[in-house]
């Protein structure tokens, strides 16, 4: 990449520095601003980090949680501004970067083991 | 109006405060050279010609050599002229990114990527034949008719073919300046611009 890309997504790393290091496998919570007219609240997604793609100002991150038995995924830009806060509940032990073969399980089966230290 | 001769970097995004991520392009673009200013007197025409990039001398005609030695400049590689440029313009005056404002608009000018003999749905965007069943098997990004039959018997001019693609001159207006890095002669505008990676690209405001 070119040093004057790096230069211009550099902005970022004060972002980036702000949140904690995860990858697939951890289960987070993510506090997302979400605005209503003039109003802005938080909430929080809570999941299990299935992938994260990307790398510089285009890094994603994949979330998924099981509500009311409905598998429910959402992709997070990173650096988004919306992002306000990450947690990291449980760190997990899984053997692969993309934790897809998820979506066709369910209950005991869709676990992941948790990382001892 | 005045402009700036650069070169197309490369693109990123940008996170603006409301959430939005906005594709941007980064254009190396300046310090250029006034080369030339052209007057109604001299030549018919308000013109002020800029040239941008360094090129060895050894390389350079020597009646391209005396044009630069009267701008008391180095040799450039690239000469483009604006017309009606802004305010008073002199021989040998440098132009650089520090003339944009963060917020202003610019049209950015490039060649676009050749794409080499394309048909018809690439280059003219025609939706082809249309379905893949009634026993259709063979033509699904033809053309279709070209004309009628023995009126007119020839095929008019102008019509839409399959040909050269791409590797033309496009402009792309209303483009907005994000950033600005004077340093750096750097200039970060929103959305894309034609033309590959290291190409010439002409900024007009």
């Amino acid at each position: 990449m070119s040093d004057l890309i790096k230069l211009v997504e550099s902005e970022n790393a004060a972002r980036r520095a702000e949140h904690p290091n995860f990858g697939a496998g951890d289960t987070l919570n993510v506090h997302v601003k979400i605005r209503e007219g003039n109003k802005e609240r938080i909430q929080v997604f809570q999941g299990l980090v299935i992938q994260r793609k990307n790398h510089g100002a285009g890094e994603t991150f994949t979330v998924r949680k099981v509500s009311n038995g409905i598998g429910v995924e959402r992709i997070f830009p990173i650096l988004s501004p919306n992002i306000d806060k990450i947690e990291v509940l449980r760190r997990g032990k899984v053997r692969r970067a993309r934790l897809f073969y998820l979506r066709g399980k369910q209950g005991k089966a869709a676990r992941v083991k948790e990382k001892k230290k | 109006m005045s402009g700036i001769i650069g070169k197309k970097i490369g693109m990123t995004s940008l996170y603006m405060e409301d959430g939005r991520a906005l594709a941007c392009t980064l254009i190396e673009a300046g310090p250029c050279v006034v080369t030339q200013v052209k007057t109604v007197a001299t030549d018919g025409y308000d013109a002020v010609q800029v040239g941008y990039g360094e090129k060895k001398e050894k390389h350079t005609t020597k009646s391209l050599l005396g044009h630069f030695k009267k701008a008391k400049t180095t040799p450039k590689k690239k000469l483009v002229e604006f017309r009606s440029f802004e305010g008073t313009s002199n021989l040998g005056d440098v132009i650089t990114v520090e003339g944009f404002e963060v917020g202003s608009f610019i049209d950015a000018i490039g060649t676009s990527k050749g794409k080499g003999f394309q048909g018809v749905v690439k280059r003219h965007g025609f939706g082809g034949v249309g379905g893949q069943t009634h026993g259709q098997h063979n033509r699904g990004r033809h053309p279709g008719s070209i004309g009628a039959c023995s009126f007119p018997s020839r095929v008019f001019k102008g019509l839409r073919m399959a040909g050269r693609t791409g590797g033309n001159r496009v402009k792309v207006q209303n483009l907005e300046v994000l950033k600005v890095y004077p340093e750096k002669n750097l200039l970060v505008v929103s959305g894309s611009v034609p033309g590959a990676k290291n190409s010439y690209v002409i900024i007009e405001n």
